[in-house]
């Protein structure tokens, strides 16, 4: 057993008035149980509301449930499953008696500890930040209960033990349930002090612990916001400007709302909105809407005259990002220079759930159905839009249908819309229903928040023996952060988000420069997309180096090696990847003019490490066929293992779709894509087989909803060049490009 | 009024006939389980059975349903099958979000009714018109494979 003691003296009485509040929390529920009368609380009576809170984050209820309060969004990460687990250990309950419920907006209790006073989830950081709050958690609300066991049977809190749920006095065989604990519990004070297990007494963490979500998401059960249907709601769909910055000039109703169904029409700051009585009456009622754009002020660039701008801009220095020894020297006394250039296209998050949200506005008061990935910022600029005190808004977190980074907008733009809506009905006799904001896909893919495109040179300069002696990385491409709440996080004008994986390459470079040009002129709005910065860090670092490592005739996975001396985490997860791989042993023999080849990369994202091996065959019309991906994790110690695995397995899925098809272009400022027709994530024919080791650790863990993505590309397109000479240097990979 | 048969229940519905089946599932009925993903046949999000066929009711008018047998995720699970898929998906934890997940279950099951043996390339056939963003790809075609397992 470790003991901590519980430091921070303002978590202490954090922990000392939850415990002080459990009356008054569960007293109200009491209420309503008794209130809904026989049949409706458990058991008919008010015995079944009597829960034992003894923190935020934990609830044991007399009829023997433990529910795990989470505050962090389950959008397919895993997030429930892996806090729950994390608590259930610490409490030694039993896993099937666990059940996870989201959390509400509350910043007080609820923010994450990885990014100060805000309730979010992104960056990978719900484990992460969650830890050692509800190993705490859980280990306080076990004493609570032994202490309650031991009370009553006035024994010594020492000679109880406690397993699967179930308090035990080894010596006199007695045993009490949680459930038959909970009232005895809530009235302990909360340890000051809590022991945490001594992780090889784990019995849950780093096992298998079945997912607490596939249950509801394999019957239909499962309520994601789309699903959510109030008494008397209204479904709006908008129309919006066709280019980014254009505003109503006028529009004429008439015609929509002679569509059955069709309620109201509203003019709102982002288009016209139509509410129906249902989704499909509110579509027809667009499609009928007739609008004229007032687009003085729109954006017109088409992503052709974008990249010629990021191309020129790219020919001077941009701000520096970091610099290490002589770079300028390095590349004057080189005896060999490299150079290579790297185009990335703006990527849609493309969620399988299109963007909603419900929204039920009425006097002091405004209640939101959201999958809410990021309370606090929402809650505020929802406040701030409806003359509310951010307290006066009510969230709940429902599940995401995919997020990808979608619902954590600094900007709450489908958030707002949905309030700007409610409040445009204020005034009419049915402005207190609530309304349910639907983008339909075509709304949701062209609504901007994309992955900002990118421009990327890469210089290398070899000297005489042939070492890596210089390395000049410069990037151009649009800040995520500048303009919002996070602009603080930006340092002399440089946005971390937009050189992450750039700026801390770990190889060992006597002479490195990175530097970065932030076009402000761009009117395209972008956003956090899946492992952010690295998603083209990555490709254009572990594509170039690898470029170099061929120049050399150096083996892609020694040469990295040696270059990663001092980085073991980098170089256990490479070499992991590439002994599973069978690295170096021949691939199937070419065959019908197909090629194949096989590629390395590995990445740290958001402190974990992923090394991956991509097998590859290149038809002889240029077509890429993954075959195969072998992933290597280190993310310290895995929480829930297997979701480690189909993190990485569907990190791979995700990466691919960008590689192989994924492109968001602009045509005199009017995006191009539309469905997933023309945006079209890979289908089940082109997923590889995947393969999924996790590097044995005793750190503590790091996320891994993100991490799987970085490496996908850079790999696949160094299989592709082992496979075909050819580098990809502009994604997605174009078949043309690599005919033969 | 349309009459419809929805999960072996006879419902009658007012809605206009060339209103998609999907939105008269999950607006009208509430049997939300069925998604919208796309409205445009392309994700397969929707899928439900008709008379035993997977379609995409994104595209299916409500009067093309009329006098047909439609099954959906809520209920598909009460046949051998049905049942055998969703244990397969539960066991393997296919799921991350699950959005798509109702879609591909109904496709799964279309397949293993005609198909107890299943090959990959069957199962890339069937399952081709069903996306999944989170790339469950793997544990899908896992668990179509142990599915027809369990049934054989």
């Amino acid at each position: 057993m470790i003991t901590t003691s519980i430091e921070n003296a303002s978590r202490r009485r954090f922990l000392q008035e939850a415990a002080g509040l459990t009356l008054a929390v569960y007293l109200p529920r009491a209420l309503a149980a008794a209130e809904a009368g026989p049949g409706k609380g458990a058991g008919g009576e008010v015995v079944g509301a009597v829960h034992f809170e003894p923190n935020a984050f934990v609830r044991i209820g007399a009829d023997n449930t433990v529910t795990v309060i989470s505050k962090h969004i389950e959008m397919g990460q895993g997030a429930y499953t892996g806090l729950a687990t994390i608590v259930a250990e610490e409490l030694d309950a039993a896993w099937s008696q666990v059940r996870v419920e989201g959390a509400p907006a509350d910043a007080t209790l609820y923010n994450n500890l990885l990014m100060g006073s805000i309730q979010a989830t992104g960056g990978s950081t719900a484990i992460a930040n969650s830890w050692d709050q509800l190993r705490k958690a859980g280990a306080s609300a076990r004493a609570m209960l032994i202490a309650a066991a031991a009370k009553q049977w006035k024994i010594s809190p020492d000679e109880l033990s406690v397993s699967d749920g179930v308090v035990m006095h080894a010596r006199s065989k007695r045993k009490a349930s949680f459930g038959e604990l909970a009232k005895a519990a809530a009235r302990e004070p909360v340890p000051a002090e809590v022991r945490l297990k001594d992780p090889k007494d784990f019995k849950l963490i780093g096992k298998r612990a079945p997912r607490k979500d596939s249950a509801d998401k394999t019957d239909g059960q499962a309520m994601f916001t789309q699903d959510v249907h109030l008494p008397d709601m209204l479904t709006a769909v908008v129309a919006h400007p066709p280019r980014f910055g254009g505003k109503v000039k006028s529009f004429d109703a008439t015609k929509a709302k002679a569509i059955r169904g069709v309620v109201d029409v509203v003019q709102i700051p982002t288009g016209v909105a139509v509410l129906a009585k249902d989704t499909w009456s509110a579509k027809k009622g667009r499609d009928a809407l007739q609008v004229e754009w007032d687009e003085s002020k729109a954006f017109r660039l088409g992503s052709e005259e974008i990249f010629v701008k990021y191309h020129e801009l790219a020919k001077s220095p941009g701000a520096i990002v970091r610099k290490d020894g002589d770079p300028d020297a390095a590349f004057a006394n080189s005896a060999r220079v490299l150079r290579a250039a790297y185009d990335f296209p703006y990527l849609a998050h493309a969620a399988m759930e299109p963007m909603n949200c419900v929204v039920r506005f009425g006097k002091d008061r405004c209640e939101i159905w959201n999958g809410e990935q990021f309370q606090t910022v929402d809650q505020m600029k929802v406040a701030a839009l409806l003359g509310l005190k951010p307290e006066q808004v009510t969230i709940h977190m429902l599940y995401a249908g995919g997020s990808f980074g979608r619902r954590a907008n600094p900007d709450s733009d489908y958030v707002l819309e949905a309030a700007s809506i409610a409040k445009a009905i204020a005034g009419r006799s049915f402005g207190n229903r609530a309304v349910k904001l639907m983008w339909l896909r075509e709304d949701d893919t062209k609504a901007g928040y994309y992955r900002p495109a990118f421009h990327h040179v890469l210089e290398a300069a070899l000297d005489a023996q042939g070492r890596l002696a210089g390395w000049r990385h410069r990037l151009v491409g649009q800040s995520i952060l500048a303009g919002t709440a996070f602009e603080s996080m930006m340092k002399d004008g440089i946005d971390p988000l937009s050189v992450e994986g750039a700026a801390n390459l770990p190889y060992a470079i006597p002479n490195l420069q990175v530097d970065l040009h932030t076009p402000k002129d761009i009117g395209v709005p972008v956003l956090s997309w899946r492992s952010v910065g690295s998603t083209h860090n990555a490709y254009s670092t572990e594509t170039f180096l690898d470029e170099i490592a061929a120049v050399l005739s150096q083996d892609p996975v020694a040469y990295r090696l040696a270059l990663l001396d001092k980085h073991s985490r980098h170089a256990g997860v490479l070499k992991l990847a590439a002994q599973k791989a069978g690295w170096g042993a021949p691939l199937g023999a070419d065959a019908n003019g197909d090629k194949r080849g096989r590629g390395v990369a590995v990445h740290e994202a958001f402190n974990t490490y992923v090394a991956q091996v991509a097998e590859v065959t290149v038809k002889s019309d240029g077509g890429v066929k993954v075959d195969r991906i072998v992933c290597a994790v280190d993310c310290g110690i895995a929480v829930n293992p297997d979701n480690v695995r189909s993190q990485v397995e569907g990190a791979v899925g995700f990466a691919l779709s960008a590689a192989l098809h994924g492109t968001i272009t602009l045509k005199d400022g009017v995006v191009e894509q539309s469905n997933f027709h023309d945006y079209a994530p890979i289908r089940i024919n082109e997923m590889p087989n995947v393969e999924v080791y996790i590097v044995p650790s005793t750190e503590k863990p790091t996320g891994i909803g993100e991490p799987g993505v970085p490496p996908v590309a850079p790999a696949v397109a160094n299989a592709i060049a082992a496979a075909t000479g050819k580098r990809v240097r502009n994604l997605p990979i174009s078949a043309e490009r690599l005919k033969a | 009024m349309i009459t419809l048969n929805i999960n072996s229940k006879t419902t009658r519905v007012d809605a206009e006939p060339d209103t998609p089946l999907l939105w008269v599932l999950r607006d009208t009925v509430k049997l939300t389980g069925t998604k919208y993903g796309c409205g445009m046949a392309l994700c397969g999000a929707c899928t439900v059975h008709l008379d035993g066929q997977a379609v995409r009711s994104c595209i299916t008018p409500v009067s093309a349903a009329a006098g047909k047998k439609i099954v959906t995720i809520e209920s598909v699970g009460r046949r051998r099958v049905g049942k055998a898929v969703q244990d397969a998906w539960r066991r393997l934890d296919v799921v991350q979000c699950g959005y798509c997940q109702s879609g591909q279950i109904m496709s799964a099951v279309a397949l293993l009714e005609k198909n107890r043996r299943p090959s990959d390339t069957d199962i890339d056939g069937a399952m081709g018109g069903n996306l999944c963003r989170c790339g469950t790809y793997v544990r899908i075609r896992a668990a179509i494979h142990e599915a027809a397992k369990a049934l054989a």
